[in-house]
């Protein structure tokens, strides 16, 4: 029995149900929280390691066996995302203990946050299009209320963007699936892989797959990011490093799954689609953070440039460059929570967004700063931080099959990353202090630790890449492979 | 709310008692014919909703002392733990099962672990279409 799969999703649902009991209780609620979310990274480190030696597992809910049933499938590429989206988890709720207000935390956060993990988990180990569906509307609806919740002007302006664009790409979302449904008639991931590959990607069927390609651009901010800068820079520090660093991986997960597993026989036009699509969000999430001085808007464009520059990776499609763009994934997780968490951290101690109204703060906070630092390092890509190993594979992926326009655009968008965090440094954290030692808002150690936390994961991810690469190009290998993912989930009489 | 319209009121009491049936009916017939959880359980909340209607919250709420929040809370609960009992036996996740039993007055029926899945449904359909209601009335 698999059942252990189950626990990223179950778990954490469970515990977001019985915590609505426990309403005023803030305390317990948020270490109920941290101890499910530890549980949920141990399982994921138990299920990474069994699935190197036992290939991919699956469960069959119900025990109805694929195509019929619906099935949660757990290969490296999943577990690996569900793994770190836990460990990031815990850590931004462990700032959640500290900066969160009581208010926010009787009015349903926490069971809130605990849904949008399970949509998260769910969607990423889920084994047919049609739950991946579901499991995008969980995390949504989670995203809603976590984005409106604090009922700040700002943050309902905000939500009515994006509740409707999010309604719009959702419609879209099941009308892909309909069309999808309708040609091939089938709806298991493995199921529409042997089938697509049976009948010929077909015109119809290429069209149908840049559907999807749209629906996930705008859950993943390729392109069509318009709505994210706004919505993911307004809520509270915890809401949106969980978002920054969370959201718009599920998309990048749905394409990288969509188009390797499903739609790999046309990369003429789909793959060159996403290429140019991945350029302009590149380009345009440059200019955005460069443009901005208010510092919550360069972190999310920061967010932009970084989905831009890992679909690159899928773009080009060589294992190098496919591992190069898991591994900037699971590193871009780490540092932009730890972005968003600093910048929160910034504006709670200040009380202001704008470069302009800042001076010094390092000399205030030096551990707040050297953290920044460390961060802005590893977000360029310095070696031997985490983001250093994702560029260099990538790169040589890009090399290796001749697309030096995209490898220069995508290296150019690290110098625009590394401007954008510099000009934040050198005028927030550099210069004369504004505020005298003794004017300065304390600085609690629960805003630092989280911080520390996540620079010495982002340190560790860069040291231990040798470790972890054995994990992330099974990952690959499984991508680029599809017959592996199909014998895992198929029984022979559908193949 | 100081509505005080007889009819309506006389006519409810009447109507809230079929569609409550109609709606336990909805629930029982289940898995194997059209009916189940989620379409009983929102035949039960327009029961709740029409007595909300025809009577004001204050008088509802005080014959009926539920936290409709906590009910579909509850409900979602019922769901995932039967969802979650197969796994004590060995089974797969949700994998369900049935017997048959004589019943007094129904005779032999059939009854299946899914009816605990689908109360958990209904309940959490039941909490949660009440909860709108109840949310959108109270802004004024």
């Amino acid at each position: 029995m698999n059942n252990i799969i189950l626990i990223p999703m179950i778990l954490p649902i469970l515990a977001g149900v019985l915590l609505i009991f426990l309403r005023t209780y803030g305390r317990l609620q948020a270490w109920t929280s941290i101890a499910v979310m530890a549980v949920v990274a141990a399982a994921a480190v138990y299920l990474l390691n069994a699935i190197q030696t036992d290939g991919i597992l699956r469960i069959d809910f119900g025990g109805w066996t694929p195509p019929f049933g619906i099935s949660f499938v757990a290969d490296s590429f999943a577990v690996l995302l569900v793994l770190t989206s836990s460990v990031v988890t815990v850590i931004c709720l462990l700032h959640a203990l500290v900066s969160t207000d009581k208010e926010l935390v009787t009015m349903y956060f926490y069971p809130t946050v605990l849904f949008l993990i399970a949509g998260i988990n769910g969607s990423f180990l889920s084994g047919d299009i049609f739950n991946l569906f579901v499991c995008f509307e969980v995390m949504l609806l989670s995203s809603y209320i976590l984005l409106t919740l604090g009922g700040s002007k700002r943050q309902l302006r905000e939500a009515i963007k994006y509740v409707s664009i999010n309604i719009v790409s959702s419609w879209f979302f099941l009308i892909a699936i309909a069309y999808l449904y309708g040609a091939v008639g089938t709806l298991n991931f493995a199921h529409l892989s042997v089938r697509v590959a049976e009948n010929g990607q077909e015109p119809l069927l290429t069209t149908i797959s840049i559907v999807f390609l749209i629906v996930f651009s705008l859950k993943a901010g390729l392109l069509l990011y318009f709505w994210l800068p706004g919505s993911y820079s307004s809520p509270p520090v915890v809401t949106s490093a969980l978002f920054g660093a969370l959201l718009t991986k599920v998309g990048i997960y749905a394409m990288f799954r969509m188009f390797t597993l499903v739609f790999y026989h046309e990369p003429e036009t789909t793959h060159n689609i996403i290429a140019v699509m991945a350029v302009l969000t590149l380009i345009g999430g440059s200019i955005g953070a460069i443009a901005h001085n208010d510092i919550r808007q360069i972190a999310a464009y920061n967010v932009v440039i970084a989905v831009g520059f890992i679909l690159t990776g899928l773009a080009i499609a060589t294992p190098d460059a496919i591992e190069g763009a898991i591994f900037y994934l699971l590193h871009d997780m780490v540092v932009k929570a730890l972005l968003f968490l600093l910048i929160g951290t910034i504006i709670l101690l200040t009380g202001t967004a704008q470069i302009g109204k800042m001076s010094g703060i390092i000399q205030n906070y030096p551990i707040l700063g050297w953290s920044f630092f460390i961060a802005m390092l590893s977000l360029a890509g310095i070696p031997p931080l985490s983001g250093f190993v994702g560029k260099v594979l990538l790169s040589q992926g890009a090399i290796d099959s001749g697309s030096y326009l995209l490898l220069a655009i995508a290296l150019g968008s690290s110098l625009f990353v590394l401007y954008s965090m510099l000009k934040i440094f050198k005028n927030c954290f550099w210069g004369e202090t504004i505020v005298s030692k003794d004017d300065q808002v304390p600085l609690r150690r629960g805003f630092l630790v989280p911080c520390l936390l996540l620079v010495a994961l982002t340190i560790g991810i860069g040291l231990g890449a040798e470790g972890l690469s054995a994990y992330v190009s099974d990952a690959a290998d499984t991508l680029l492979n599809p017959q592996v993912y199909i014998d895992a989930v198929l029984t022979e009489d559908f193949q | 709310m100081g509505i005080n319209d007889v009819i309506l009121k006389t006519v409810a009491k009447a109507v809230v008692l079929i569609i409550l049936t109609f709606g336990i009916y909805l629930f029982l017939s289940g898995h194997n014919s059209p009916g189940g959880g989620f379409v009983g359980g929102l035949v039960l909340a327009s029961a709740f909703v029409l007595m909300f209607l025809s009577y004001d919250t204050e008088t509802v709420k005080d014959a009926i002392p539920i936290d409709f929040k906590k009910l579909s809370a509850f409900g979602v609960l019922l769901a995932v733990l039967s969802g979650l009992g197969p796994l004590l036996f060995g089974q797969n996740f949700l994998a369900q099962s049935f017997d048959y039993f004589n019943l007094p007055i129904f005779g032999k029926t059939e009854i299946a672990t899914v009816l605990i899945f689908e109360a958990g449904i209904a309940l959490t359909v039941v909490g949660v279409v009440v909860n709108i209601i109840l949310s959108i009335s109270e802004d004024e």
